[in-house]
């Protein structure tokens, strides 16, 4: 039977058939961070159960860590406390831990691919919903709560609801001024937030073969915001190359067994998928989001839409209290919005690439006086170094952004990276919920040549002719 | 695990569109390292007022919803962040048994790991116990049977996962239930092994 590339990566990993639909699934990699581990640990201690195999887990702090003056005590004892459970949690089950300190140090989906973790075919998990990242590799790769880290630690197995197969079809050449981010929202203002809910979903087209491996990661890391626990691209001869010589890679006969068996990583013609979608990238313009949900997304050229606009009575009023939120009036152009606060970073947007795009924006300008602070987080500590060595930390600088230290910083605000209430935010992050920067916080998701734009600008601008 | 078998309550009505996790419990409480005593920061936004007090017109601190053991809610419940202290925090506000038109997978899958059941009814049904809440009158949930019964004696059919149910019903403890496989997950190990040896370079 024709299979799906999900399929083949299920079927590889089926440990035991539970019935209905569940399985008894391997996790060949699982990587974990100081928010959602300790609970699990302490479980493991209740319970008193080993942790089956520590070598297939990695642990580097992320959520928590201050992006400046890092030496410095924590300034939040809560962080602080988590940072430390993490260290005696991993040097007491023996697992592998990248310091705070270490170049390799960063955003867990950074870093990951990064030390070559994440392989194509492998299952790999982590307790953060981002966690489809990694799925950029043609890995099956999803968010996990605490629960299911502990049953992870315990096992090496999880039981999961085999999902349904979805496909999401790009052609076309991606217009000048639009990048990855682009593709990811354009997709999820067409599908919905819950409209990959229960499936997988396969990137596939054109536009998906031509991005590089960091847009695939952009593009899959956004899976989780149109509903889909994972999404994947089919491993190619770009992803081989981005994998080799890294510090997990497979080396030597071990690397041709690798990549022939990765070849084999395609969806079958004549497969099944439950549900079809398809996109022009030719049509696709530089976006941003108008509301507090991913879904929100409108053309930089377009108006605040009005809650009227939409058919169904619920989407009315969430448009309604979005609006009032917001601080925007249906029929507002959205590019003469006002912006308070630049963040370049996330999971979504701070590998290399986007620190290109990010600083290729800038052309000699400097930020424009009425941002209270622009700041660029690199999404590692090894990004931060080739940045350096580029000098993209010059141009940044120059122009009045800060150069922070990596971690998760004001994509969800726990450490001291935040806005203020009623401030309003460029943000390259993942999702523009009610708080997710601060209490009162508003966040406009954009891609990083539109967030520099903006903090240029001190509005919203359309970065292909700005 | 409390076993969970039929549930009589009057619901909370909360049938809001996409409510996300972060709206359930916003990141700023997720610093701990416990899983009980996040109920009085749960929907923080909606319950508290810019001084932080509880401003008790939220209709979770309104009587009698605050006795209530079933939330009725809206479409994509629980979408966002994988954080499990989302049901941690619904759960430590007494909740047993959510109702909606539709779930976020994470979401679902964290909630029956804490022995909270989420139900999906279309969305007439939904709103029919929504106004039940309203009404303050009392719902029972029969989860052996899938079957919710309205105020008014009318009956909603559901479908469960029949390995979940066995769980709830159970009282189960999902990795007890794992590890009584544990030959059959080091045979794959070994298999895999042979296969892709590439994948165990640093055991």
């Amino acid at each position: 039977m024709a299979k799906t590339v999900f399929d083949k990566i299920w079927d590889a990993h089926l440990v035991k058939e539970l019935g209905d639909g569940v399985g008894l699934v391997y996790i060949d990699r699982h990587l974990i961070h100081e928010v959602t581990s300790p609970q699990a640990f302490d479980g493991l201690r209740a319970a008193d159960r080993q942790l089956r195999r520590p070598s297939a887990v990695i642990a580097v702090p992320d959520h928590n860590v201050p992006t400046k003056d890092r030496e410095k005590p924590n300034p939040d004892a809560n962080s602080a406390a988590q940072l430390a459970a993490l260290d005696s949690n991993c040097a007491a089950f023996g697992i592998e831990k990248i310091d705070m300190f270490d170049i390799r140090q960063g955003i867990v989906h950074v870093m990951g691919p990064e030390q070559g973790i994440t392989q194509p075919g492998v299952t790999l998990v982590c307790g953060d919903s981002h966690t489809s990242t990694h799925g950029a590799f043609g890995a099956l790769a999803f968010g996990i709560g605490t629960s299911e880290i502990e049953h992870c630690f315990a096992t090496q197995t999880l039981q999961l609801k085999k999902l349904k197969n979805m496909r999401v079809t790009v052609n076309g050449r991606l217009p000048f001024g639009c990048s990855a981010k682009d593709v990811a929202l354009a997709i999820i203002g067409k599908i919905g937030t819950a409209g990959g809910t229960g499936h997988v979903i396969e990137y596939a087209g054109s536009t998906i073969e031509d991005l590089s491996m960091e847009g695939r990661m952009t593009l899959c890391n956004m899976s989780i915001e149109a509903g889909a626990r994972a999404g994947l691209v089919a491993p190619d001869a770009k992803t081989f190359a981005y994998i080799k010589g890294r510090t997990w890679a497979p080396k030597g006969m071990q690397w041709d067994m690798a990549v022939n068996y990765w070849q084999s990583l395609k969806s079958d013609d004549g497969a099944f998928f439950d549900k079809e979608v398809t996109l022009d990238a030719t049509e696709i313009v530089p976006l941003v989001t108008w509301g507090t949900s991913p879904e929100d997304v409108i053309a930089v050229t377009g108006d605040v839409p009005a809650p009227e606009s939409f058919k169904d009575p619920s989407k009315q009023a969430a448009a309604v209290s979005a609006l009032e939120y917001m601080g925007l009036t249906a029929g507002e152009p959205m590019d003469r919005v006002k912006v308070d606060r630049v963040f370049v970073g996330s999971c979504t947007n701070s590998r290399i690439e986007d620190m290109r795009e990010a600083a290729a924006m800038i052309k000699g300008r400097k930020v424009n006086v009425r941002i209270i602070e622009a700041i660029i987080v690199p999404g590692s500590g090894l990004v931060k170094h080739q940045a350096e060595e580029e000098g993209l930390d010059k141009i940044f600088i120059d122009a009045g952004f800060e150069w922070r230290d990596p971690g998760c910083s004001m994509c969800l605000a726990m450490n001291p990276d935040k806005a203020g209430a009623g401030e309003r935010v460029a943000s390259t992050s993942n999702r523009n919920f009610v708080g997710r920067q601060g209490p009162g916080a508003r966040t406009h998701l954009v891609s990083p040549a539109m967030a520099v734009g903006a903090a240029i600008a001190g509005h919203f601008v359309d970065v292909r002719n700005y | 695990m409390q076993k969970f078998d039929q549930v009589t309550s009057i619901p909370t009505p909360f049938t809001q569109v996409n409510v996300d996790t972060d709206i359930i419990i916003p990141a700023k409480h997720l610093k701990t390292i416990t899983r009980t005593g996040l109920g009085v920061h749960a929907f923080e936004n909606i319950r508290y007022g810019a001084d932080g007090a509880l401003t008790g017109e939220a209709v979770f601190d309104r009587a009698p919803y605050t006795e209530a053991t079933i939330l009725v809610a809206g479409e994509n419940f629980g979408c966002g962040s994988s954080r499990e202290h989302a049901p941690w925090a619904i759960a430590d506000m007494g909740y047993r048994c959510i109702i909606a038109p539709s779930f976020a997978d994470i979401f679902a899958s964290n909630c029956v790991k804490n022995g909270i059941l989420t139900i999906t009814l279309n969305t007439e049904a939904v709103r029919h116990l929504a106004l039940d809440g309203e009404a303050e009158a009392e719902i029972t949930v029969d989860l052996p049977a899938e079957t919710v019964t309205a105020a008014d004696g009318t009956v909603f059919n559901f479908t469960y996962n029949p390995v979940h149910k066995e769980m709830l019903v159970g009282g189960l403890d999902e990795i007890g239930q794992t590890l009584q496989d544990e030959a059959l997950i080091t045979a794959f190990e070994i298999r895999q092994k042979a296969a892709q040896p590439w994948l165990y370079n640093r055991d």
